[in-house]
Order: structure tokens, then sequence, then C-alpha cells
């Protein structure tokens, strides 16, 4: 079957997330997908194109437009030794599954004693930032990552989508599986036969000595150029990309900040009991002698996502980060 | 409502469900029904001496259970509420493993659910719905409907209760399952009562008429019939193996007891209708049909009461006997690969214990 992108050329991330989609179904006869739109369509974001043509009906499914339905159905496939892939469309259309990914996919291992297994995947479009209508920029992860049994993760790259995606439906456990959908369209150089690193690492994308960066997902581009404006100001800031959130990589974070002192979390989930306020914790718990300045988090803020006019403003922009940079540096 | 026997045990017969039965296999659904209900009561009584924290019982629901239970095949698949004992009992699950849940020693019973085809009991109400269509969609894609191979074709039989027609995912499951004509038997019980709501508030129509909407068949069977359950579970069974999709059976029953034993019926129902469905009981009604017959003879009740004895006199042994489970047991299983803060985590909790140890 088509292996036609697998070159040296950048391909965007759908793309990338297309060539993991379609080499996991080829490797595994067990891998199926699920979802709404999914199959003649290819997605609404085209994530899936052509392999319901290539793989066939019985593989790549239209669901009835049920997101309990997609999880509940992957939860009994599980059982019956299958390796669902769901694709729930958009992240604020996740909430009706929430029920079975909570109770029941997220436990069944647990409650069997080790029985049971859910290699389960959820691909959900996550995030701001392409003038959307509402219900389509949200940022859930701190609900699943809330949520023992379930692991999350979130590539910010199309080499990172294509080697973690393969990762996560090779992976016995559920992972929610976070697409940063404003990054869909972004080219990079993906090496398909890379040895992958492992799927809940962080990752040191730019080394520097006087303030830690972190991101993940949408946010790790932005970092990176406000690491570079940053750097025309003289300021050495060190990017890391969280690439999992759970479980979260804190070691790597903890022994960055114990070099620079100083960590700037942004994340575009909103701030209250958020992912930077557990990595925050972790981190004064573990490095508190270290640590020059309070940790400072620049965030979406604790309101519903707003109206698409005004995002920009609320969603973690480069200023806002650079804002950060310049209080924690103040310390 | 179908019915192959009626309250006074006289044997009827249904053109849609014929139903030849040996004298030996009705004596045996007797032991069944018997042997279901010492379970039932004996851990009713483990519940008030407080060897159990909570007992769901199932009384009244024997006939369904037992029929519907030995309509499966071997290779056919089961998705439980938490009420089911009398299925489990089908399936060779021993009672102890159901008794450990409702102990507090595990969280969901502790037999092998591949082992016996039987999933774990569900406790929210109506996902194990969708479960069993995923489950159907897996033996679809297996090749095992149709097939007319009798050994493999495989049906999943989808356990819950009135209550549970309520909840979206249950619905979901009905839609699912005639859009892809799935081999799924929808087996309602339906006991009247979902805790202290009754049925009437949960529906305007009878619950087997609402599979009609969804495009598959729905009946009403006589739940308090096992022999009427069996035909009727069987047939369905038979077609959802050889691809003629779903069916909705309603077991028409009774809960005869409280929801569970933290509950308290009398401030919701009356003692009439408790005493209207205890002239029904299932139990009786197959006793006073053997017994027109001579089939009762007093060795065999001799066998069966001493068997239902032995057994509550085990389960009592058993549940007492429970090994507590180790506080770091909690941290097991969460994940395949164990993360590295659950590791750490389990390690706090086992210097704190040790440490409460050592102060003495």
């Amino acid at each position: 079957m088509a292996a036609h992108i697998r070159g040296p050329e950048p391909v965007s991330m759908v793309q990338a997330l297309n060539e993991a989609l379609r080499s996991s179904l080829e490797d595994d006869p067990k891998v199926l997908l699920m979802g709404e739109d999914i199959g003649a369509l290819g997605g609404v974001f085209r994530v899936t194109a052509g392999l319901a043509k290539d793989f066939g009906e019985a593989r790549v499914v239209d669901t009835p437009l049920g997101e309990a339905g997609i999880i509940g159905a992957a939860v009994g496939l599980a059982m019956r030794g299958y390796r669902p892939v769901c694709e729930i469309q958009f992240d604020g259309f996740v909430f009706p599954a929430v029920d079975q990914l909570v109770t029941q996919v997220a436990k069944l291992r647990n409650r069997s004693r080790g029985l049971l297994s859910m290699p389960i995947t959820v691909r959900i479009p996550f995030g701001g930032g392409i003038g959307a209508i509402e219900h389509h920029s949200e940022s859930p992860e701190a609900y699943f990552a809330h949520t023992p049994g379930l692991k999350v993760v979130a590539p910010s790259t199309p080499a990172d989508a294509f080697a973690m995606l393969r990762q996560a439906i090779a992976s016995d456990d559920p992972v929610i599986f976070l697409e940063p959908k404003r990054r869909y369209w972004d080219k990079g150089v993906v090496d398909w036969t890379a040895l992958a690193a492992p799927l809940h690492a962080a990752a040191v994308l730019v080394t520097g000595s006087d303030v830690t960066l972190v991101g993940y997902g949408p946010t790790v581009r932005t970092c990176l150029d406000a690491s570079v404006v940053a750097a025309q100001e003289g300021r050495s800031v060190e990017v890391i990309d969280l690439r999992s959130i759970s479980p979260l990589d804190t070691s790597t974070v903890v022994e960055s900040v114990r070099r620079t002192g100083r960590l700037v979390i942004a994340t575009e989930a909103h701030a209250s009991f958020g992912p930077a306020s557990e990595l925050a914790a972790r981190v004064q718990e573990q490095a508190f002698y270290s640590l020059e300045a309070p940790v400072l988090r620049v965030t979406g803020y604790d309101t519903p996502y707003p109206p698409s006019r005004i995002e920009e403003d609320w969603l973690p922009n480069m200023d806002r980060i650079l804002d950060a940079i310049d209080r924690s540096l103040a310390y | 409502m179908i019915q192959l026997l009626d309250a006074d045990g006289v044997r009827r017969d249904h053109p849609d469900y014929p139903l030849s039965i040996s004298d030996g296999e009705l004596r045996e659904l007797y032991r069944d029904l018997v042997l279901v209900r010492r379970i039932d009561t004996e851990a009713t009584a483990l519940q008030r001496q407080g060897e159990l924290g909570l007992w769901a019982s199932l009384a009244g629901q024997e006939g369904a259970q037992i029929g519907a239970g030995r309509a499966l095949r071997s290779q056919d698949y089961v998705f439980p509420t938490y009420r089911e004992h009398g299925v489990a009992w089908c399936r060779d699950i021993d009672p102890v493993h159901i008794l450990e849940l409702f102990r507090g020693v595990s969280l969901a019973g502790g037999w092998d659910p591949s082992a016996h085809n039987m999933n774990l009991y569900t406790l929210v109400i109506g996902s194990q719905t969708l479960h069993s269509v995923g489950f159907a969609m897996g033996v679809v894609r297996d090749g095992m409907v149709g097939s007319g191979d009798t050994a493999a074709d495989t049906a999943v039989l989808a356990c819950f209760g009135d209550g549970a027609t309520s909840q979206g995912d249950t619905n979901e499951a009905f839609v699912w399952a005639a859009a892809s004509n799935l081999p799924v038997v929808f087996f309602c019980q339906n006991n009247q009562w979902a805790i202290s709501e009754p049925v009437e508030k949960q529906s305007r129509v009878p619950l087997y008429q609402r599979a009609a909407g969804f495009g598959f068949p729905g009946v009403r069977v006589d739940g308090n019939d096992v022999l009427a359950c069996l035909a009727v579970t069987r047939r369905a069974l038979d077609d959802a193996r050889s691809g003629q999709g779903p069916t909705l059976i309603e077991a028409y029953t009774y809960r005869m007891e409280a929801h569970t034993t933290s509950d308290d019926p009398t401030r919701y129902r009356n003692a009439d209708e408790v005493a209207r469905w205890a002239a029904r009981d299932p139990i009786d009604r197959l006793r006073k049909h053997l017994d027109s017959r001579g089939l009762l003879d007093a060795r065999f009740l001799d066998s069966v009461g001493e068997q239902s004895e032995q057994l509550a006199v085990r389960l009592r042994a058993a549940t007492r006997a429970m090994p507590e489970p180790d506080p770091l047991s909690a941290f097991d299983h969460v994940y395949a690969e164990q993360t590295a803060e659950l590791a750490q985590q389990r390690g706090q909790m086992r210097e704190f214990l040790d440490s409460l140890e050592e102060v003495g």
C-alpha cells in the first residue's frame, strides 16, 4: 500500500498521523479505526483520508453519531482482542464519552486485577487558535490526566505525531492522544524509520541557562518562538516539550530547573487545577531550594473558551510568555 | 406475554416458542433455581451479620436468569449488571467470587472473564450494553456469525434492568446493534423498580415495544416462567448467531427484596404488591409442575436440599476466610506499564505503613 509520502521531504502533521494510522493498520490486523466521518470523508481534518478505501469499512468504521458509543464499543472490541483507535471529532465533543472513559476504560484493568486489557487509543484534535466556533477549541487534558488508568500525550511536530501515535496504538494501556489542531498543517521532516524516543519522555528542544520554559502540543511552537525573541534580548531560555501529560516526566523538568532556577509553564488548558499547576507543585516539592522565583503559569484563563475574535488575547501567546519570562527574571 | 408455564404450574404451548425438554432437564432447572436462591439468602444473612458490606438480592428473578443462562452456548458471551447471580451460576462462576466484591476485598469479583465468557459485574447502569455491541462487532469481524458452524457462531447476551432503558448508553447500543445487524440479545429484566422509581417513571410504553422503533424485534416474556425465558432467549440467541441481528427481550418479573441490603422498600411500595408477586414465584411454579407430573420424589428433593445446605456452608466459610487485601495492592494493575509516579506513591505508602509498625 501507498508509502508514497514516507520520504525525506517535509510533511504536515495530518500526513504524518495518516501514515502512522496506515502503518499501524498494516502491522497489526487487530487494529481498527472508529469514528464519525472517518471513512469516505477521511475525517473532518482528513487525518484518515484514503484509509477506508485501502483497508475497507470493517477496519475503518464510520460509526453512528454517539461518542459514548464509540468508546463503549471500543471496550467490547478490546475484550474481543481488538486494538481500537477512536477518533473524537473535536475536543468539545468528547464529554458524552467521558463516562465510558472514566468508569470503564480507565478502570477495567485494575478492577479485573490485570485480566482485562484496554489497548484503546482515543485521538482528539484539541486546542484553539483556528478561528473556530464554540466547542471546537478546548483543551480537556486535565480531566483525563486526573483519571488513574489513562495516559495522556500530545505531540507538537509531524515527527512526534508519527512516532507517538504508533506507540500509543501499540501500548496496552489506554492513551488519550491529543492532536494540536492549530499545528495540523505545519510541516516538518519525519525520519520514518528512526527509533522513537520513549512515549512518555519529555524532550529538551533548546538548552539555556536563565529560565526553563515548558509547553506541550500547540504551545511548543510558541515557546520556541519566544525563546528566539528572548535570545535577542540576551536571555538564555531552555525549552522543554513535555510530550506526555500523564505520566508526566517531572525529572527532566526538575533537572533543568536545578540549573536555571526559574520555570515558566505555557498551556492552553485553564489555569486552575490544570497540568501547569500539577507540574508547578511537583517542581516546588522536588527542587524547592533551586528556585530563584515562583513558578509562573501562562495558560488559558478560567473562563469558557472565548469567541474566536478574541481568542488570540486569551491564549498563551508569545507576548504573554515573554512577559512571564520577564517577571520570573525580575525576582 | 410469552408464557409456557402458568402460575399454577400448568404447561402451555406457544406456536412461536416450541420447547421440547426432558424430565431430567426440568429437574436440573429446578435444582438451579433452588441453589441460586440459597446463594441469595445466605449472602443476605452474611450481610446482616456484618460479613458483607452490601448485597444485591436476585430474589424473584431466578426464573429469568436461569432461563436466559441455560439458553446460552459455551461460546456465547455475557455482559452482566451487578445482580446477575443466576446467570453467573449458569456460567460456572463460583459465587464466592461474587461475594468478594460485596465483602470489599476486590472491586469486581475475581473470576477470569475469558475463562467463563462472562464479563465482570458492571455497576454503572447501562454501560455494559455498549460493551456488548463492541464485542459483537468483534464477533462479526472474526467471522463467527452465520457461518453455520454451531460450535463457532457466537451471540452476545447484554443484561440490564428497566432503569437502564432510560440511559443514553442503552439507547445508543440499540442504535448500533440495529445499524450493523449485530448478534446481540438485549435481555432486560423488568423487575418493576429502579430502586424506588417504578417503571412507569421510565417509560410510557411497554419496554419491549421500544425495539420496533430501533428496527429489531422485541418480545415480552413472563420472567417468572423459567421455561418461557429459556425458550425465548434460546430463539433470540439462535437468531443472533445465524446473522438475523438483535432482539430485545423484556423479562417481566419482580424484585422481591430491597434494591440492595441498604435500601428500605417499605418507603415506596406496598405489601399488597409484593404479596401479589409472591403468588407468582418462579420456583413454586416449577415445583407445582414437577409435582403434578410426579417428578419430585423424595430422593431428588433430598439431594437438592443437601446440595443447597452444603453450598451455603461453603459460602459462609469461604467468605469468612477471605484474606484481607494488602493495602499496597491498590497500586497493582492500574497500568500495563507502571508509571514512575505510581511507583513513587507506592513507596511512600509502604514507608508510611512501615513507620506506623515501628511506632507499634
